[in-house]
C-alpha cells in the first residue's frame, strides 16, 4: 500500500503540489487525474524518486510488512528495493537495442547478482547461464503477453507507437514491481490500442500488482480504475470511486473551468 | 549537369585563388638569400584535382538509387564482414612475423597498440556513450606505473602489468566521480582537462617522475624468466634454446605480446557486451533516465565503464613503456587521445572490427602513404615537378585529411556501422 501524506513540492516560487495526501491500496488501480498543470506528473516524479519532495512523506508498505520511506530514497533504489516501476509520458525505450534486450536490461539487478561481480561470468563460470536462461524465459513470457514475440530481435525504436507503449510497460514489469506507475499510458493510442491497453492493465492487476496511473483519457480511467484522486492546482479536490468522482461538483467545476471558489 | 559544372568551376576558381600563392609560389635558398620561384604546373594540378573531384562528387551524389543502396549496404556489411574479414585479419596478424621484416613487425606492433587503445576507449565511448577526450591519461598512468615500479622496486614486467592496469583503472574511477553528472560536451571538456592535468603533473613533479627528462632504462619483458639479450648470460632466451641471439627475437616477442593483450581486450569486451553489465552500458548510452527507473545504479555503471576502459589503457601503457624502454611526458599529448578517438569514430562507435580496420588505416596507412609518396617522388624525374617531388611525403597529412573527410561523408556512421544484438530468441531467418 502506498500512502502519501502532506506532500509538498516547490520549484522556486511555484508550488506544484501543495499538501497532498492520498492512499493507493494494494491490488487496486488508482488513477490520478486533473486538468493540465495540476501537478500530476510532479506527484509521480516524487513517488518514483526523480524529484525529492520539499516536505511530506511517501511510504510504501509491502504485503510482507517491509516499509520504505520513498521520500528519502534515490530513484534507482526505489525501483530495485521498494519495487516501484514506472513508465514515461514520452516513451523512453532503449531505441537502438532490440526488443528482447530492452526486457533483459530491466532484469539487470537480478542477472547482475548471478554474474559473481562480473569476473566469473566473463570467464564463463558460476551460475550465470541458468540465470540468463530464466531471464530470457521471463522476457519471452512478457513478449508473448503483449503480442510482440515475433518482433523480439528488432530494434525497439522501429516498433509502431502503440507497441512501444506496451513494450515499455512490459519492460517495467520485468523488474517484478509491487506497484507500477504509468504516466499517461493511453496518450496517442487509437481506440483499438487503447482497448488492448485496458486489458493489459487489468491483467497486471489480476497478477497482484498495484497500479498508479495518470491519465487524460477518461474512457480508460473510468473503465479500469478502482479509485480516483483528482488534483487541481496542486491540491486534492476529490477522492473516491469513479462513480463518486464523476458526480462531485468540485470535479465538474475544475474540468469545466468554472471558478473554484463559487 | 549544368549546375554541377558551374559548381565545379566555382570550386576550381576558389582553389586557384588558394593554391596560386600557396603552391604556385615557393621560396628557395639562393645565392643571395631567398629566391622566389614559380610552380605553375603544381598549382594547375591542384586546381584540376579540385575541379574533377567536385564534378565527380556531384555525379556520385546524383546517381540514381543511392539512398536505398546505402541503407542496404550498411546493414549487410557487418554480418558479412565479421564472418570473413575478422578471421582473415587474425590469421594475417599471427603469420606476419614469418615475413621476417623488422620494419613490418615494428609497424604492426604500433598498429596493434592503437587497436588495443581503440578497443579500450570503445568501451567508454562506443558502449557507454561517455565522450572521453583524455584517454591518453590512462595510457600515461599505465606507462609510468610500470616504469616507476620497475625503477623503484625492481619489479619485472609481468608483476607490473596487472598493477599498471589496476592503477589506471583507479585513475579511471578518480576521473569518473567528478564527471558523473556531466554529459556530452561538458564531459568532453572535463576529460580533456584531466588528460592535460596528468601530463602537466608528469612534467612538473620532477622528484617523482624525472619531469621532462623522462624515465630511461625501463626493463624489457621476459619470457618465463628468460631475458632477450645479446650478452653471454645463461638466462637469455638465446642461450636456453641454443640459438643465435638476434634483436629480431625481442621485436617478434613484443609483437606477439601486444597481439595477445589486444586480443584479451577484444575478448573481454565481447564477453562483457553479452553480460548484464555491458547491456547496462549500452542502455546508459541510449537513455540514462530510463536506466534509473529500472533500478540500475547509474553511478556504479558509469564508474565501471571508466574503470574497464582505463584498465586496458593502462595495460597498453605498460606495454608501451617496456617496448620503448624510455618514456617521457611528450609521448602522452592530446594528439594521442585525438588519434585514438578518431580511430573509434572512424571505425564506427561500438564496432570491434571497425576499430581494428580504422587503426590499420589511420596508423598503418599513414605510414605506408609516406613510403609510397617518397617512392613516387624519387621517380618524378621531370623538370616540371622540380621542387615538388622532394616535398611529396610532407603532403601525406593533407591527403590523409582529405581521405578522412571523404570517408566520413560517404559513411557517416563509421567503417562498420550497425550493431549486433547481444541476445536473440533466434526467430530471425538469417
Amino acid at each position: 500500500m502506498l500512502s502519501v501524506a502532506d506532500l509538498t513540492m516547490r520549484f522556486g516560487g511555484l508550488t506544484a503540489v501543495d499538501g497532498l495526501s492520498f492512499q493507493a491500496r494494494a491490488g487496486e488501480i488508482t488513477a490520478v487525474i486533473g486538468p493540465n498543470g495540476a501537478g500530476k506528473t510532479t506527484v509521480f516524479n516524487c513517488v518514483t524518486g526523480f524529484y525529492r519532495p520539499t516536505s511530506g512523506s511517501i511510504a510504501l508498505i509491502h504485503a510482507i510488512g517491509a516499509r520504505f520511506a520513498l521520500e528519502r530514497m534515490s530513484g534507482h533504489r526505489i525501483a530495485s528495493r521498494a519495487k516501484i516501476a514506472r513508465t514515461f509520458q514520452n516513451v523512453r525505450l532503449f531505441a537502438g537495442m532490440t526488443v528482447l534486450e530492452n526486457l533483459l536490461v530491466a532484469q539487470h539487478n537480478t542477472l547482475m547478482a548471478a554474474t559473481g561481480f562480473g569476473v566469473l561470468a566473463v570467464l564463463g563460470l558460476g551460475g550465470y547461464r541458468a540465470a540468463e536462461k530464466a531471464g530470457m524465459d521471463k522476457a519471452r513470457r512478457w513478449l508473448d503477453r503483449i503480442g510482440l514475440l515475433e518482433r523480439a530481435d528488432d530494434p525497439a525504436g522501429s516498433l509502431p507507437y502503440g507497441d512501444q507503449r506496451r513494450l515499455e510497460i512490459a519492460r517495467a514489469m520485468c523488474i517484478d514491481p509491487v506497484m507500477l506507475c504509468l504516466d499517461e499510458p493511453a496518450a496517442g493510442l487509437n481506440p483499438r490500442e487503447s482497448e488492448a491497453l485496458n486489458r493489459l492493465l487489468l491483467s497486471i492487476r489480476a497478477d497482484g500488482c498495484s497500479l498508479l496511473l495518470i491519465e487524460h483519457d477518461m474512457a480508460v480511467v473510468m473503465r479500469v480504475s478502482d479509485h480516483i484522486v483528482v488534483l487541481d492546482h496542486g491540491q486534492k479536490i476529490a477522492d473516491g470511486t469513479p462513480a463518486e468522482v464523476r458526480a462531485d461538483p468540485a470535479v465538474i467545476a475544475a474540468y469545466l473551468g468554472e471558478d473554484e471558489e463559487a | 549537369m549544368t549546375a554541377a559544372l558551374r559548381d565545379a568551376l566555382l570550386s576550381a576558381a576558389v582553389a586557384l585563388g588558394l593554391f596560386a600563392p600557396l603552391v604556385g609560389l615557393a621560396m628557395d635558398n639562393g645565392d643571395q638569400g631567398l629566391v622566389l620561384r614559380t610552380r605553375p604546373l603544381a598549382a594547375g594540378i591542384m586546381v584540376a584535382l579540385v575541379f574533377f573531384g567536385r564534378l565527380g562528387m556531384h555525379l556520385w551524389v546524383a546517381r540514381p538509387g543511392r539512398e536505398a543502396r546505402a541503407v542496404r549496404r550498411s546493414i549487410a556489411v557487418p554480418k558479412a564482414a565479421s564472418k570473413y574479414i575478422a578471421p582473415a585479419l587474425l590469421i594475417a596478424a599471427v603469420l606476419l612475423p614469418l615475413s621476417g621484416s623488422r620494419y613490418y613487425v615494428d609497424l604492426a606492433t604500433l598498429v596493434l597498440t592503437y587497436i588495443m587503445l581503440g578497443w579500450g576507449l570503445n568501451i567508454v565511448v562506443g558502449l557507454a556513450g561517455l565522450l572521453d577526450l583524455g584517454y591518453v591519461a590512462f595510457y600515461a598512468v599505465g606507462a609510468y606505473s610500470y616504469a616507476l615500479l620497475a625503477e623503484t622496486f625492481g619489479l619485472g614486467f609481468w608483476t607490473c602489468l596487472p598493477l599498471a592496469g589496476i592503477l589506471a583503472a583507479f585513475a579511471g574511477v578518480l576521473l569518473g566521480f567528478p564527471v558523473l553528472r556531466l554529459r556530452g560536451d561538458y564531459l568532453a571538456i572535463v576529460t580533456l582537462a584531466f588528460g592535460e592535468i596528468v601530463r602537466v603533473v608528469l612534467i612538473n613533479w620532477v622528484d617523482f617522475t624525472h619531469g621532462p627528462n623522462g624515465i630511461t632504462d625501463i626493463p624489457r619483458p621476459t619470457l618465463f624468466g628468460l631475458r632477450f639479450s645479446n650478452d653471454e648470460g645463461s638466462d637469455t632466451v638465446a642461450a636456453f634454446f641454443g640459438i643465435e641471439a638476434q634483436t629480431i627475437h625481442r621485436v617478434v616477442f613484443l609483437y606477439y605480446l601486444i597481439l595477445a593483450l589486444a586480443l584479451l581486450t577484444n575478448w573481454v569486451t565481447l564477453r562483457l557486451r553479452r553480460l548484464p553489465l555491458g547491456r547496462a552500458w549500452e542502455a546508459l548510452r541510449e537513455d540514462e533516465i530510463a536506466c534509473r527507473s529500472l533500478g540500475i545504479d547509474v553511478t556504479k555503471t558509469k564508474l565501471t565503464a571508466f574503470a574497464t576502459g582505463a584498465l586496458f589503457g593502462g595495460f597498453a601503457g605498460a606495454f608501451f613503456a617496456t617496448r620503448q624502454a624510455f618514456i617521457s611526458p611528450e609521448s602522452f599529448t592530446f594528439i594521442e587521445s585525438a588519434t585514438v578517438l578518431a580511430i573509434v569514430v572512424l571505425g564506427g562507435l561500438g564496432s570491434q572490427l571497425g576499430v581494428a580496420l580504422a587503426a590499420l588505416v589511420m596508423v598503418g596507412g599513414l605510414e605506408m602513404l609516406r613510403d609510397l609518396l617518397s617512392t613516387i617522388g624519387e621517380h618524378m624525374g621531370s623538370e616540371l615537378f622540380s621542387g615538388l617531388a622532394g616535398d611529396l611525403p610532407t603532403y601525406r597529412m593533407l591527403i590523409f585529411g582529405l581521405a578522412l573527410v571523404a570517408m566520413m561523408v560517404m559513411r557517416p556512421r563509421g567503417l562498420v556501422s550497425g550493431r549486433t544484438a547481444t541476445a536473440t530468441l533466434g526467430r530471425q531467418d538469417a
